[in-house]
């Protein structure tokens, strides 16, 4: 057996197990644990298509929370039904044809997709000419932009007010099978010459363009990717908590997926991986820390937020003392797993 | 002989500052030149100006008859001229063999959803890209360095290394800034001869940029003075030794000293 076809074997053996515990979970599971499940596969999406751009390009985006919104809405007018839409729409009509539209949970997704892809694309040109701090800049702004065009445009998203009573058609099957297509697609392309010319970039973009690479071409490529699967990421959200509003789409978001991928590592998908695990399972793990606290005499109080203070503590922690996160620019492989050669360098 | 570049009075202004004025330059196939020149003369500016890292601002840069001044960097090394860098730029965190495998890339025939898909046709691609990338290595004596960091390598073999992966990108006029910088005399030496064996091995035409003038007069067959952005003068290494103006430039007015 070649070590090509027993990786393949280990893999297929793998997603066979990923397929059995969710069977498990899907079928025994509390909803808490199902809903902690789900919420960890749209993270990993999220973190893992976020990471191609940061950390692979090694450009520092701030506005993914644009296209996780985009997403979510392009998502949930289309499957809303009509009559739902009329319910919701209460100070200003939905415009035409978005009030009498109806698609299945499927095509929502796509158009969930393609429709940040296209906003992508459409901010691509300004915010490539530029690098460093002002691309952070230019982002950002884009992200805000973004969250507040949701709540002036009330025939389309219904302002502040959100969008209720989405179907809940997001389950087990659809955010892991979307997490695992997101690693899939993610991994070959970073281990192509393609990612070899997004790290050259990375590394050195001067050295990168005298051999012959396009930098806005590849910056761009990535980009899109990034922006199409945050915002499949979106609209399985959406249809996971079945109400969106602005306020769920913050500077926030972008915040909490920053933490992830630096936790785990830029520049390291299976870094990723691990942070966006640890983020949703951290995330009710440390759930104790906002309940009163009795000591003997003394009550503290419970104190809502108190979780936030903690991630940023550790991504405080991480960035003085062990900047290269849990991955540092390793990848995970069968080799490591079974002590072959030892962690393997893939930067 | 027919010209492979030609620059065409070029002009370079910074701001108030003319880093080059009027300079032509012709190169043809499989000619060794050396730009010589003081500090601060322009040689590497002119370097820029050939492989569209600056577009100068008057002149014309022409390769194979085609005028390539408006050009951009990654476009002009796609027609054919490939550099190396003055301060060594590898990728410093990716293997040897993935910095050569980068040049590749350009040429790549593959889509980039078949690479996102893994489909067999962009792996047979990958597949010969290592091969030809290793094979490269090995003529330049790196294969045994190929999984190493290219930050990892001594500062004598990120030099070898930065020639191998301009070479990748099949080029027909390469530019080397200063190859000789930090060498001591053996290492010069056997870049003297790995840089004529390169010329005859893969037809190229070589441009060099260096202060080591045993180097310069040793191994190239024309010379090209450069003097505060002004050309200086132009002929064989002999004729360059005895011109008074490059005396001059370098050793000051002889009635002054």
């Amino acid at each position: 057996m070649t070590k090509r076809k027993r990786d393949l074997f280990l893999s297929f053996s793998g997603l066979l197990m990923l397929f059995v515990i969710l069977l498990l979970f899907n079928n025994f599971g509390s909803n808490y644990h199902i809903r902690i499940l789900n919420n960890m596969a749209i993270f990993i999406t999220l973190a893992v298509s976020y990471n191609l751009i940061n950390g692979f390009c090694g450009v520092l985006n701030l506005g993914p929370n644009a296209f996780v919104a985009i997403g979510a809405y392009t998502s949930a007018l289309l499957t809303m039904t009509p009559s739902e839409k009329q319910l919701n729409f209460i100070i200003e009509e939905l415009i035409y044809p978005l009030n009498i539209i109806h698609a299945p949970f499927v095509v929502s997704l796509l158009a969930a997709g393609a429709t940040a892809t296209l906003f992508a694309f459409l901010i691509s040109f300004p915010v490539f000419r530029v690098r460093g701090d002002y691309l952070a800049i230019v982002t950002f702004g884009f992200g805000e932009v973004i969250r507040v065009l949701c709540n002036a445009f009330q025939g389309i998203t219904n302002g502040p007010l959100g969008l209720k009573g989405l179907p809940a058609f997001t389950n087990l099957w659809w955010t892991w099978g979307v997490a695992v297509v997101t690693i899939f697609v993610v991994i070959n392309l970073i281990n192509s010459s393609f990612g070899r010319a997004m790290k050259a970039i990375r590394e050195d973009e001067t050295a990168a363009r005298a051999m012959g690479i396009d930098p806005f071409r590849h910056l761009l490529l990535a980009f899109l990717i990034s922006a199409f699967f945050s915002g499949v990421a979106g609209a399985l959200l959406a249809h996971l908590i079945t109400t969106i509003s602005p306020t769920l789409f913050t500077f926030f978001l972008t915040f909490n997926l920053l933490i992830m991928i630096v936790v785990g590592g830029l520049g390291s998908t299976t870094g990723a991986i691990l942070g966006a695990a640890l983020f949703a399972w951290g995330g009710e793990a440390l759930r104790v820390v906002e309940r009163p606290i009795s000591l003997g005499v003394f009550t503290i109080p419970g104190i809502p937020g108190m979780r936030m203070v903690f991630f940023s503590l550790i991504l405080m922690i991480v960035i003085i003392f062990a900047r290269q996160g849990i991955m540092g620019r390793k990848e995970f492989s069968w080799d490591l797993l079974l002590g072959g050669n030892f962690f393997r360098s893939k930067a | 002989m027919d010209a492979l570049l030609k620059l065409e009075n070029i002009v370079m202004r910074f701001g108030g500052l003319t880093a080059v004025n009027d300079f032509s330059l012709t190169v043809r196939a499989k000619e060794l030149i050396g730009l010589i020149g003081p500090n601060g003369a322009g040689k590497t500016t002119v370097f820029d100006v050939i492989t569209g890292f600056l577009i100068p601002t008057a002149g014309r840069v022409i390769l194979d008859d085609v005028d390539v001044t408006p050009l951009p960097a990654q476009k002009i090394t796609a027609r054919g001229i490939a550099r190396t860098f003055q301060n060594i730029r590898l990728f410093p965190d990716m293997t040897v063999i993935e910095n050569v495998m980068v040049s590749f890339h350009p040429r790549l025939k593959a889509q980039f959803w078949q690479a996102a898909l893994g489909l067999p046709s962009y792996r047979r691609e990958e597949l010969s890209i290592r091969e030809e990338s290793m094979a490269l290595l090995q003529e330049l004596s790196l294969a045994h360095l190929a999984l190493e960091r290219a930050s990892a390598l001594p500062y004598g073999q990120q030099r070898r290394l930065e020639i191998v992966r301009a070479l990748a990108t099949r080029p027909k006029l390469l530019l080397l800034d200063e190859p000789a910088a930090g060498m001591n005399p053996q290492e010069t030496m056997e870049l003297a001869d790995l840089v004529r064996e390169l010329r005859d091995r893969y037809s190229l035409s070589i441009l060099l940029v260096e202060h080591d003038m045993k180097f310069v007069m040793n191994l190239c067959e024309r010379i090209k003075v450069l003097d505060h952005g002004v050309s200086l003068a132009e002929g064989s290494p002999s004729e360059i030794q005895r011109h008074p103006d490059v005396i001059k430039a370098y050793l000051g007015d002889a009635k002054h000293a």
